[in-house]
């Protein structure tokens, strides 16, 4: 976080941002992530792969696993996995906030190209793989497995609003009703990253339309895309409700109560979900301009007959609650 | 019970637990609360001296008994070549030296270190004899003396209403020059003291009374001889009387050595024998004096604490009791003001290092030490190494780092720079690792930030550390961590905003 962007303007009065319902980070360990998330459930998000197994399982798409190396794999057989390939993206398992991620879009001879244009060698890719394995992007430094999975298709209907990166949309959901959206697209600045605090913007999106309701880079609220120059206003997500379905649907996959969905579009698949993250963060209510804590609120309030309706039931309920009042 | 609730009720129950511990030992066993406190020790010799006879000498000095407004430090025995032991003889202690051979003019001392408290001097119940010897008066001239007596006596009495109010008029009238009677009495005892005197008229009067003898503390009194009070029985208890001024009660400083009329000191197989005392006063921190009066009753709960270890051992404990006071700093900081550091509780081991080294210097080494060490690591990812290898180098790069600035700095005459072993170095390894990938993955300017978080976190951590309070509780109360976990549970139950969050969704208010 940059100390420059966080210190301009000043700080504001902790009893208005209460009143807007604004959730903040000891609140949500406290009375969210620690009461409503079992942690016997964690693996479940916090492993990609038993992420994956899970979703399976629950019929949720996800992109497909190439191959998953439980032991440090041998330099031959990395290259007989990764040989036949175009593009595709190595994981590590257990990685946290997006680190060790490793995406090539394709060739150059013997060299491999990464989304930013620069090339990589097959060597480089072998000594990627031989660092997740030892452990070093998860957390606490256990050794990891690593997975190779194929390069998601993305739907072209955001190429105008994303810089060099991969655009996904986050959806909370809460107690299985989805409560806030964000589109987050990278940008010049964010070098390619989707993390809003490294610059890219985050688009609000309307749960009830799929629409952008507001924009913000760099806690500034913003109209347009700053490399692209596209309005936020014409953005709308394509199968929208399919999409807010698929994250309601992930509360029965994992059991957490409080959730966070990553969710990327395929051009042919459509929504795939790419995580699910057991500790979402807050930068969601800076990008809607909205905080959170009134939605999760008025989702404890209710009685144990709602809490019960099936995924169909939750996502008309949520689309139809959480509709975002008209800007003024 | 929710879990808020039992949150807050065993944090309260800690942190009651902690506070009364402590309390207890500031109140009771009198370790001080503020450092810095000073208490006074006296220091009382007793010197023995005779001119032996040339055969066997054995003395016998009787020692002072238990006196609860004074607390025995030590005491030590001096007799060269003499044997030495302490028996016990009705109900009091006696020092007894022993020599087979012995001529000429013998020294022998006895020393003790006391420490006043606040308190009665004396306890009750006293098995002391209450007979009464009424004085032999008979012959010519002792009819004179004995009418004396008797008009004193029945003086005293009209112009009292009880045997307290009767020995303060009695002792007056004897003090008093003017007194015919008083004058009468002393001229016959010309051999006699005050005090013998005035038992004398006390036993004539039917009252029981023996002698106190005893030491006024004042600083720097040599070869005192030892002072007397009287103790009278006014029927139900004892009362102690000065002398001189007839006023009931033990005087302040007063020391008692021994209580009754036997003798202070035997000798046999010498003559010319005394005992003189000096005093001197020392000033001594209060917590060695709490320490030195606790051992000797072996209280249970400094006897099994860490006071119960080596020297060595507990200075170390020292540290060891500051790092849970480091980790409270970590969880303030990060649960109220929301700092970013690399490796939660990594600033804390910081801090202990900048303890050891002095800030500006650690700092300085700190600094040195990841610049280069994250230097060396670049070129180490280029050489594709196994992640425990590669960190594995860097550590044996760090401690070469360390040995050469340890070595440079000495030829440059740059001692402080020595201590440089105190820093963790595995730690130090694991933090340029961590931040040679944040380099290349959020680029340096995050590096800048979190290598900056934690060099604050870990100042104000060795800020608090080295507060001479602190460092003074964290020892010398460690059931103050009780308090500490109390206040750390409930820390952690705050659901409140961040301070850095203040400055985040300051949008979403605007």
């Amino acid at each position: 976080m940059h100390l420059s962007y966080l210190f301009r303007g000043g700080l504001v009065s902790p009893f208005a941002l209460k009143r807007r319902g604004v959730l903040g980070m000891n609140a949500r360990n406290v009375n969210y992530i620690a009461r409503y998330n079992d942690r016997d459930k964690y693996p479940i998000v916090d492993d990609k792969l038993n992420t994956k197994r899970q979703a399976k399982r629950y019929r949720i798409p996800v992109p497909e696993l190439i191959a998953a190396f439980e032991t440090q794999p041998s330099r031959k057989r990395v290259m007989a996995v990764i040989e036949p390939l175009e593009k595709f993206v190595i994981k590590p398992a257990r990685g946290s906030g997006g680190k060790g991620i490793l995406v090539i879009v394709g060739r150059d001879g013997d060299d491999y190209v990464k989304p930013s244009g620069a090339k990589v060698t097959a060597l480089d890719i072998q000594r990627h793989v031989s660092n997740i394995h030892s452990g070093l992007y998860s957390l606490g430094g256990k050794p990891d497995r690593v997975m190779i999975e194929a390069l998601v298709d993305f739907d072209p209907i955001f190429d105008k609003y994303s810089y060099e990166g991969v655009p996904d949309i986050r959806v909370i959901v809460f107690r299985g009703y989805p409560v806030m959206a964000m589109l987050r697209c990278s940008t010049h600045v964010s070098d390619g990253k989707a993390n809003l605090h490294q610059g890219a913007v985050g688009v609000g999106v309307d749960l009830a339309t799929g629409k952008s309701c507001h924009a913000v880079q760099h806690g500034v609220r913003i109209e347009q895309h700053p490399d692209t120059e596209m309005r936020f206003s014409d953005l709308e997500v394509p199968d929208w409700k399919e999409l807010v379905r698929l994250a309601a649907s992930c509360y029965e996959m994992t059991g957490l109560g409080y959730l966070g969905c990553d969710i990327v579009l395929d051009r042919r698949r459509g929504p795939l979900l790419l995580e699910a993250n057991a500790r979402p963060g807050l930068a969601i209510q800076i990008a809607n301009g909205v905080g959170l804590r009134t939605r999760l609120e008025h989702i404890e309030k209710m009685d144990l007959e709602q809490l019960e309706k099936n995924v169909d039931e939750r996502v008309d309920y949520s689309m139809d609650y959480f509709a975002a009042k008209p800007m003024a | 019970m929710s879990p808020r609730a039992q949150v807050y009720i065993l944090a309260a129950l800690l942190a009651l637990m902690g506070a009364g511990l402590t309390i207890y030992k500031n109140v009771e066993l009198g370790f001080p609360l503020l450092p810095g406190e000073y208490r006074t020790v006296w220091t009382i010799e007793a010197k023995v001296r005779f001119t032996a006879d040339g055969g066997p000498a054995k003395a016998a000095l009787t020692l002072p008994r238990e006196q609860r407004n004074m607390e025995v430090l030590g005491e030590t025995f001096s007799s060269s070549g003499y044997g030495f032991n302490i028996i016990r003889e009705d109900d009091e202690y006696r020092a007894v030296w022993a020599k087979r051979e012995a001529s000429g003019a013998q020294s022998l001392f006895y020393q003790l270190d006391v420490h006043q408290t606040p308190g009665a001097a004396l306890e009750q119940p006293l098995d002391l004899s209450t007979k009464v010897v009424k004085p032999l008066l008979g012959a010519r001239e002792q009819e004179a003396v004995r009418q004396a007596i008797y008009s004193l006596v029945d003086t005293a009495r009209q112009r009292s209403s009880d045997t307290q109010t009767f020995t303060t008029e009695l002792l007056t009238a004897l003090a008093d020059r003017r007194n015919q009677d008083g004058n009468m009495i002393f001229g016959y005892y010309k051999d006699r003291s005050f005090v013998d005197v005035a038992l004398l008229v006390l036993a004539a009067a039917d009252v029981p009374a023996h002698r106190i003898r005893g030491l006024y503390l004042e600083d720097d009194r040599r070869r005192m001889s030892p002072e007397d009070l009287l103790e009278i029985y006014d029927g139900k208890r004892w009362v102690v009387f000065e002398p001189q001024s007839g006023s009931p009660g033990v005087p302040k400083n007063f020391f008692i050595w021994q209580r009754g009329g036997k003798s202070l000191l035997d000798v046999e197989g010498g003559y010319n024998s005394g005992v003189t005392f000096s005093v001197i006063s020392n000033d001594v921190p209060a917590r060695d004096v709490a320490m030195l009066s606790t051992s000797q009753e072996k209280e249970a709960l400094v006897d099994f604490s860490i006071y119960s270890l080596p020297i060595e051992q507990q200075s170390i404990f020292k540290l060891i009791l500051l790092v849970p006071v480091g980790a409270l700093v970590v969880v303030l900081l990060r649960v109220f003001v929301g700092l970013r550091t690399s490796g939660t509780f990594m600033p804390v081991l910081l801090a202990i290092a900048f303890i050891e080294t002095q800030l500006l210097t650690g700092l300085s080494i700190f600094v040195l030490i990841l610049i280069l060490g994250l230097w060396i690591r670049f070129y180490l990812s280029k050489l594709n190494l196994l992640l425990v290898a590669r960190i594995a180098a860097v550590v044996v790069t760090v401690v070469i780092l360390m040995g050469a600035i340890s070595v440079i700095s000495y030829k440059l005459g740059i001692e402080q720079a020595l201590t440089v072993t105190f820093f963790p170095m595995i730690i130090l390894a694991w933090t340029i690792e961590r931040m040679s990938i944040v380099w290349e993955e959020d680029g340096p300017y995050e590096v800048l930030i979190q290598a900056g978080g934690s060099l604050l976190v870990a100042v104000i951590a060795w800020w608090v550390m080295t507060n001479r309070y602190i460092e003074h509780w964290t020892f010398n109360f460690p059931e103050l961590l009780l308090v500490l976990l109390g206040v750390i549970m409930i820390v952690g139950n705050y659901t409140g905003f961040r301070l850095a969050e203040l400055a985040r969704f300051r949008q979403l208010v605007r």
